[in-house]
């Protein structure tokens, strides 16, 4: 139809009017012809772009392509800009968006038949257990990836000025990834019974507060917490119906919509982070201080330095640069989850039995360092200082405003040397922590009738804290400067975190008992 | 670089600086006017009306009814728990005991986080998740539980049944004299 009507106009022809019979015929037969090739025109309109200002159409005018800019700066492409971790990140959380819903198809969200179904997707369905392992493995790495993916955003100061609310943006997305969480209980084994079960009773924990102070019948958000997460008092059918619409749907749509903001932001705020140029490579006569302008689509962003020469000067067509290292990474990155998912098995335990706890009961690697923290007090471990923690991260960009050495690592040798420095002080403390808590134990070990509160608030957990804090607020004070004082901060946790993690999967056994090794765990588990 | 090998850096630019341009620009801009307090009016009403449907909706997830709501369990007569016995119970998770003063349940689940604490030969409980350990009446005496064990309500039913109830929780020390 189409086909016709485009002849007519052609022939400069009235709809109406067919005098010559047969031509229209041949012109639908030569559409018919054309058809592949009008169809691909229709999708691209151009051919393969031969010039710079071409590629940056290419890029500007692709609903795809477009998430990235026309051109991109030099040192944005170079792999120790970024190492790659907002990319990685990304394609992993497309490889699990597709075997999810692969998983979807066979499994089944009813305590009596989804451990059935994991079986059978393990064992019967075609690729089944691939597809599984796949999920699994890029699940772990796209939260191994966002938290090194924040600690290359931190160390390069990319959070600065114009792009603190995108560092927030990240923080929400920090949070979504740690829910992925809730795929934990799907399998219905005895791990997933057995750390939602924990996870549930930490999300009660405020009650250890609210108990000692003997208001919890009056104001109890820790119960009222749980019950919407549960749906009940214990983990059952409700709480696995909730978790799945939570994981399988909630989640994913959240993220996906944060994802988007947090991609238009990294555009909007002049692309990635870099260190000022030198003054000799700007272009005679720019304007070096503050004034914030927007460039035209080709020449694009804002900045201190407004020279649409320099910009272009120091910038190449994201067609094809941008674009070759973006596929590079996906393909990198899909290759290793392939391989790993060829190999190495999801587990799954026992199917889930109320009536007798896993032991050890571990959380995924990810929680592990908070479930030691759980160890000393629920709260406090469980809500109180992730909750500090969080907060603290997102304040960052709004305590730390010093605007040097933006996409710097560490902002030179003074930096490197307080993360160094931290990163010793840290290890020695947490590590004399542990050493102490497993040895002689903690307050009430020494006090049997301690009351709880004074628990809850002095614990291994609350004094590295407190001891991180007066850490920092001293490099603070030492070096006149909040970014150092920052990068002690952030070095602290993020060394700690490290440490604990590793402590509670490798020397945390039955009993929450200490370990050499978990091939000395007791044989009766 | 010199700079670096000083362990006192000078005064540093931050971005609180150069907002003068904004002070600036306020200059300019006109009083508040009655057309701007209805907009601002309008826009408040707006949100309002989100932020009620918001909190409308999450009323839902709130469970009124539980599934669990049943919590109570028939033991048979009580006269089936001999003098100075300690019975465990699968489907309540706990022990009930029975002593001169009479009978008692004490629940295994464990105040930290959940898990299902063991009884020990020396009548201590012990839990396997953070490693909680509890006296033979339920007092916590070490690890991480933030209270003792709870000791759970029982009745007698109408046809004579020893019942105990898993989540009413009375206070420790408390025996039913059937
Ligand atoms: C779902 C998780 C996330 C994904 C998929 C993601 C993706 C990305 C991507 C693709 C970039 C471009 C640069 C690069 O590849 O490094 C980027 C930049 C950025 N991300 Fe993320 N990100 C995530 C989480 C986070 C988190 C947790 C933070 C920090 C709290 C964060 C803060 C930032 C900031 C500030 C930038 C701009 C960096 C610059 O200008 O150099 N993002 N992100
Ligand atoms: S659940 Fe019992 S000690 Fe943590």
């Amino acid at each position: 139809m189409a086909g016709t009507k485009a002849s007519c106009q052609c022939n400069g022809k009235q709809q109406g009017t067919r005098s010559a019979g047969g031509s229209a015929m041949r012109a639908y037969l030569t559409n018919l012809m054309r058809t592949p090739r009008s169809f691909r025109e229709s999708v691209i309109r151009h051919g393969a772009p031969t010039s710079d200002r071409a590629r940056s159409q290419a890029v500007s005018h692709n609903f795809f392509l477009h998430i990235m800019s026309a051109r991109v700066h030099r040192h944005s492409l170079k792999f120790i800009a970024t190492a790659g971790l907002g990319v990685i990140t990304l394609v992993l959380f497309l490889l699990l968006a597709v075997t999810g819903i692969l998983l979807m198809v066979y499994y089944k969200p009813a305590v009596d038949q989804a451990y059935d179904s994991m079986k059978d997707i393990s064992a019967v369905v075609p690729t089944g257990r691939f597809m599984r392992n796949i999920h699994r493995w890029a699940a772990h790495g796209m939260v191994a990836c966002v938290i090194l993916h924040m600690a290359r955003v931190f160390y390069t100061s990319a959070y600065k000025k114009m792009r603190e609310f995108n560092w927030v943006v990240g923080m929400v997305l920090f949070v979504l990834t740690l829910l992925s969480f809730t795929g934990y209980l799907l399998p219905w084994d005895q791990l997933a019974f057995w750390a939602i079960t924990v996870g549930a009773n930490i999300a009660q924990s405020p009650q250890e507060v609210t108990d000692a102070l003997g208001i919890t019948a009056q104001f109890d958000p820790g119960g009222m917490t749980k019950e919407i997460l549960l749906g009940a008092h214990f983990v059952g059918q409700e709480a696995l119906t909730r978790f799945y619409v939570l994981h399988c749907i909630v989640l994913p749509l959240v993220l996906t919509l944060v994802l988007g903001l947090h991609m238009w932001r990294v555009r909007k705020d002049g692309g990635l982070a870099r260190p000022d140029e030198p003054i000799s490579e700007r272009p005679p006569g720019c304007d070096v201080d503050g004034s914030v302008k927007t460039w035209g689509l080709m020449g694009l962003m804002k900045g201190r330095t407004p020279a649409v020469g320099k910009e272009l000067a120091n910038t190449v067509p994201a067609y094809p640069n941008a674009l070759y290292a973006l596929a590079a990474l996906a393909m990198l990155t899909t290759a290793v989850m392939l391989t790993l998912g060829y190999f190495f098995d999801a587990p799954l335990a026992e199917i889930a039995n109320p009536a007798v706890p896993e032991n050890p009961a571990k959380a995924p690697w990810y929680f592990l360092g908070l479930q030691e923290l759980v160890g000393y007090s629920a709260f406090m471990g469980g809500v109180g200082i992730p909750s500090l923690a969080i907060i603290g991260l997102a304040l960052i960009p709004y305590l730390d405003r010093e605007e040097e050495d933006v996409g710097l690592w560490f902002g030179g040798s003074q930096g490197r040397r307080v993360a160094l420095g931290s990163l010793v002080f840290t290890t020695v403390l947490t590590v004399g922590m542990l050493v102490l808590t497993v040895r002689a134990g903690w307050l009430r070990e020494w006090m049997p009738d301690i009351p709880q509160l004074v628990i809850t608030f002095i614990n291994p957990g609350t004094v590295l804290v407190f001891a991180f804090a007066v850490w920092s607020l001293g490099t603070v004070l030492r070096t006149n400067s909040t970014r150092l004082g920052a990068i002690a901060l952030f070095t602290c946790f993020l060394t700690s975190f490290v440490i604990l993690t590793y402590f509670a999967t490798v020397h945390r056994g039955p009993n929450w008992e200490f370990y050499w090794w978990p091939s000395l765990w007791p044989a009766a588990h | 670089m010199s700079e670096d090998h000083r362990s006192v850096r000078p005064p540093r630019r931050t971005s609180h600086e150069g907002e003068s341009s904004l002070e600036e620009s306020r200059r300019f801009a006109p009083e508040t006017s009655r057309r701007d307090f209805l907009g601002l009016a309008a826009a408040w009403a707006a949100v309002a009306a989100v932020a009620a449907a918001a909190i409308g909706s999450l009323r839902l997830p709130m469970p009124s009814v539980f599934p669990e709501s049943n919590s109570q369990v028939k033991l048979g007569p009580p006269g089936g728990f001999k003098p100075d016995s300690a019975t465990y119970l699968p489907e309540l998770s706990a022990w009930v005991f029975r002593d001169e003063q009479g009978l008692y349940a004490i629940s295994s689940v464990c105040t930290h986080l959940g898990c299902i604490a063991g009884r020990e030969p020396d009548g201590r409980f012990k839990c396997p998740c953070h490693g909680s350990i509890f006296e033979a009446d339920g007092k916590v005496v070490g690890g991480p539980a933030p209270k003792g064990l709870n000791w759970l309500a029982m009745s007698l039913s109408p046809d004579g049944q020893l019942v105990v109830d898993k989540v009413r929780t009375v206070k420790s020390g408390t025996r039913f004299t059937a």
